[in-house]
């Protein structure tokens, strides 16, 4: 199983480090080499230094039919452009893009994108810890169920995610 | 005519400027508050100092009343957000992208923006035109860019000097239309002997021009 990781921050190297452990065959991608510190140094997979939204970037790091594709940089739309190249460019069987602002997360969730939201993750945290309500502040927005590839003409391979 | 554009820099304090020159409604945002600041003075109270990727603001702007959303910033990823923002959150009927990395324009163009443009292609294509190059020559694409049209110079080396066109293998999903000879365009018959200098016209899927260099450019020659 392939996974490609979009950003190596605490996150990102976290979940390579797991998923290497876990037999997966990882493909991390940041913009800084200093980032790749932040990987054990028995990581066992591939660190590339390159831009993630670069299609270009993407296809020579072998991005190309990767079972998983997680957008994990610290930008809102640095990660959506990534997880839509995944899908539409490289056919990316399950997608996820971190995205902290909520109504982005919800909207890109409708079209299609499972998107991770941070500030509702940690609302969502602080308040039980504080033993308040928090209402609906799903930290992972699935796709909309009735996804009928509003994004363009292509395979609605997100729909499996 | 309300036309909103996201981003002020150069490209978008000009747009604004026009626009409202010639009469329409504009809004500008620009999230750099010094920046709106500085553009405020200059084109009156149009600027709104927020990002207008995110979907709060975009609904302050009016964007679910806007005819046309352009995505004027420098930043590729930016501009797809706002426009696919505009275009799947706020029903806005037209959006226009600023496309920096050329290799964009085709993922722009399938995610649903409805138009793209991109100075680098432009610059890049009108360099082509004036130095010899041994290649095809994109000059739009058509729909959602399924279809390009398509320019091969006919210079000293090429296959199809000489040949009636009815001879040549086009490939199929591809259809030469037209021939620019002396600057004059006339329409290609089965029957036009085909010579050097020649502008041929194509239409066809992006996947055909292989095939199609190989007839009309022939062999790659190294400069």
């Amino acid at each position: 199983m392939k996974a490609v990781i979009v950003g190596c921050g605490r996150v990102g190297a976290g979940l390579a480090d797991a998923l290497d452990r876990a037999g997966w065959q990882v493909l991390i991608i940041d913009r800084t080499t200093a980032a790749f510190d932040r990987l054990p140094s028995t990581f066992g997979g591939t660190a590339l230094r390159g831009d993630g939204t670069d299609e270009d970037t993407l296809r020579r790091a072998g991005a190309e039919g990767a079972d998983l594709f997680l957008a994990m940089t610290e930008g809102d739309n640095r990660n959506i452009m990534a997880a839509q190249l995944g899908v539409e460019a490289f056919g990316a069987v399950r997608t996820l893009a971190k995205i902290n602002d909520p109504v982005r997360a919800e909207a890109y969730a409708l079209l299609g994108i499972a998107t991770l939201c941070r500030t509702n993750l940690m609302e969502t945290a602080v308040l039980a810890f504080l033993g308040q309500d928090a209402g609906e502040r799903p930290g992972i927005f699935l796709p909309g169920a009735t996804h009928t590839h509003p994004l363009g003409a292509g395979p609605a391979s997100t729909t499996e995610a | 005519m309300f036309v909103l554009v996201v981003g002020g820099g150069k490209v978008g304090y000009y747009l604004a400027k026009e626009l409202i020159d010639s009469g329409h409604e504009c809004v500008l945002m620009e999230k750099d508050r010094g920046r709106a600041d500085t553009i405020r003075d200059e084109i009156g109270s149009v600027v709104i100092a927020q990002d207008g990727c995110e979907g709060k603001y975009l609904r302050e702007a009016g964007a679910n009343r806007a005819d046309i959303v352009a995505a004027v910033t420098g930043d590729d990823e930016d501009n797809l957000v706002i426009c696919q923002m505009a275009k799947h959150h706020f029903d806005v009927p037209r959006t226009i992208a600023r496309v920096n990395n050329p290799k964009n324009e085709r993922l722009f163009r399938h995610l649903g923006v409805d138009e793209i443009i991109s100075p680098t292609r432009m610059i890049l294509g009108s360099i082509e035109q004036d130095i010899p190059v041994h290649e095809l020559l994109h000059l739009a694409a058509l729909g959602e860019g399924e279809l390009e049209i398509i320019e091969a110079h006919l210079q000293p080396g090429s296959p199809a000097i000489g040949r009636v066109a009815g001879e040549l293998r086009v490939p199929s999903g591809c259809s030469l239309f037209g021939v620019i000879r002396n600057g004059a365009p006339t329409p290609l018959r089965s029957d036009t002997i085909l010579a050097e200098g020649d502008k041929v016209i194509a239409i066809g899927r992006p996947d055909c021009e292989v095939e199609l260099r190989e007839q009309l450019i022939g062999e790659h020659e190294e400069v």
